[in-house]
């Protein structure tokens, strides 16, 4: 063989075997997923498809809480993308349009925001709204999770919003367009598909978060509150099935914004 | 008039930033205050240490630091080969290389708590490592991976669990920092006839370093608030600072303690980060001159 057939035989080789490496556990909680509840105690484990059976989802979905805690995480997250959007898009067109004074200052704020401990946020909160009649509430948790999400949804939208020509929007300007009119009919819909992803992207941090979810509700768990509360006692199945339950929006949802991914963490 | 409509436009960029400096202050500069008042004040008002000294005498604290720290220098490292491995790859754009970006950062939308689900699947003595590893032959027995007993099984699988799950965002970034890179430094490289190792060592790095380094910054920042993950594959054997703060609130409802776990982890976040800058950032000065 050539050293170029060699050179390629080896990047692929080593590129599979990393895809492997991301790949491998989803496929293993699939099978762990689709099984019968007792087939947790049977050993060596089965590693091909040949005997799948809905019979764990089923249970885990029939569970005392499961579906309301779905419901409450999917009602969280909307929640989370209205108020995150709504506040976050605004600041990162403003970031993209306008050089202004305080722009760096800015930044450095969101950026820093961006890894602030959630625990540190949390912990306050809970006693804050226990008072304010948020404890025990989605509406509570969606404010924690847009505190959360907005440093991101800024930082997406900017980058967004700037890959909108801004001529065009000059240009609808002096052919007697209103600023709002303007942006409302040329940047907005150019910026729809961009907007999207950072509704997403929202979904996904506030679907996956936990830390906020368990501390600052009690009955109204969200999917992964109900989780890690029942770590502690609950069977193994049913640990399976919720990780496998937890896992699977997000694998879909990051197909649809994986052109974006770059502007999430990438930008500096 | 026209000033008029100068001054509303110079304002205008204020007014956009205005709603979420609002709510970033209300929800984070206020909680940040009440959380480090929980920590010292009294019930009576004043100031005390009362709290942060329980938490010092608390029976975890010193393991919930160790295994922290220890969590942070086994992850980091090994995140930062791994993600450089793929994102090095992914830049030789070799043909498909679009998908194995996709799926390389798949774990990107994973949260902690079902990493740590799904690796219990393998890790369990029951489980998927065991049955390979019999298969093939290299044990007689299933072995107990995930019992108090093992800590360096419950290591082991937190670190393996968590790799697998936060790589990805050092990846991405990675990628998206080798992207800035203008072509023409390969090009140069290459002109010189230098082979893609040293290629990689004497050029991509070097100019990698920017990337490198906030990827660091996240990651050990990050690293710190480890606790899902943990739960799920060690359960309390395995005290971190995030999980006790946890703990603290859920389980014993005590807000004092769990907001001075919080503050500490604040604490360590600054002072890593502080940290960090100097050292990486004098560096990079010493490069440039």
């Amino acid at each position: 063989m050539s050293a170029r057939t060699w050179d390629r035989a080896l990047i692929y080789g080593s590129a599979t075997l990393l895809a492997l490496w991301v790949l491998v556990p989803f496929y293993l909680i699939f099978l762990s997923a689709f099984s019968r509840p007792n087939d947790v105690f049977v050993y060596p484990k089965p590693l091909l498809p040949t005997d799948l059976s809905t019979e764990t989802m089923q249970v885990f979905l029939q569970s005392t809480g499961v579906v309301a805690s779905v419901l409450n995480s999917l009602a969280v997250a909307a929640i989370t993308i209205v108020l995150s959007l709504a506040l976050g898009a605004p600041a990162g067109y403003a970031l993209a349009r306008f050089a202004f004074r305080g722009r760096q200052g800015f930044q450095l704020v969101v950026l820093a925001t961006k890894m602030f401990p959630v625990a540190i946020l949390s912990i306050p909160l809970a006693v804050a709204f226990v008072r304010l009649g948020l404890y025990d509430n989605v509406i509570g948790v969606a404010l924690v999770h847009t505190a959360m999400a907005l440093p991101f949804v800024i930082l997406v939208t900017a980058g967004v919003f700037a890959g909108v020509s801004n001529e065009l929007e000059e240009a609808a300007m002096t052919l007697g367009c209103s600023r709002v009119a303007a942006f409302l009919r040329i940047a907005l819909p150019l910026a729809l598909p961009g907007l999207a992803a950072a509704a997403i992207f929202t979904f996904v941090i506030s679907w996956n978060e936990v830390f906020a979810a368990s501390i600052l509700t009690l009955r109204q768990r969200t999917l992964p509150a109900l989780v890690l509360f029942a770590l502690q006692q609950s069977p193994l199945y049913f640990k399976f099935a919720g990780g496998f339950f937890m896992v699977l929006p997000a694998v879909v949802f990051i197909f649809f914004m994986r052109r974006y991914l770059l502007n999430l963490w990438g930008g500096r | 008039m026209k000033r008029v409509r100068a001054r509303t436009e110079d304002l205008l960029p204020y007014a956009l930033l205005l709603p979420s400096i609002l709510f970033l202050a209300l929800l984070i500069l206020i909680p940040m205050v009440q959380a480090l008042l929980l920590a010292i004040q009294a019930e009576s008002g004043g100031l005390t240490t009362e709290y942060l000294e329980r938490m010092r005498g608390d029976v975890n604290f010193s393991d919930a630091w160790r295994n922290t720290l220890l969590l942070i220098v086994l992850i980091v490292p090994l995140q930062i080969v791994l993600a450089l491995a793929m994102a090095l790859l992914i830049h030789s754009r070799f043909r498909g290389h679009e998908w194995f970006l996709y799926v390389y950062a798949i774990p990107l939308a994973i949260s902690d708590l079902a990493s740590g689900i799904l690796w219990l699947s393998i890790f369990t003595e029951r489980g998927y490592l065991n049955t390979v590893a019999e298969g093939i032959g290299i044990i007689d027995a299933p072995q107990v991976f995930l019992s108090f007993e093992n800590t360096g099984g419950l290591l082991a699988a937190i670190v393996i669990a968590e790799s697998w799950r936060a790589t990805s965002i050092v990846m991405v970034i990675l990628v998206a920092g080798l992207q800035l890179i203008p072509r023409d430094y390969f090009e140069a490289a290459d002109l010189f006839g230098a082979n893609r190792i040293r290629r990689t060592i004497h050029v991509v790095l070097p100019l990698l370093r920017p990337s490198l380094q906030s990827a660091l910054i996240i990651r050990t920042i990050f690293a710190f608030q480890t606790f899902a993950v943990v739960l799920a594959l060690a359960g309390r054997n395995m005290p971190v600072i995030a999980a006790e703060a946890y703990n603290w609130y859920a389980n014993n409802r005590n807000a004092h303690l769990a907001a001075s776990y919080a503050l500490l982890l604040l604490g360590l976040t600054i002072v890593f980060t502080v940290v960090y800058l100097r050292v990486l950032g004098l560096r990079e000065a010493e490069v440039k001159r």
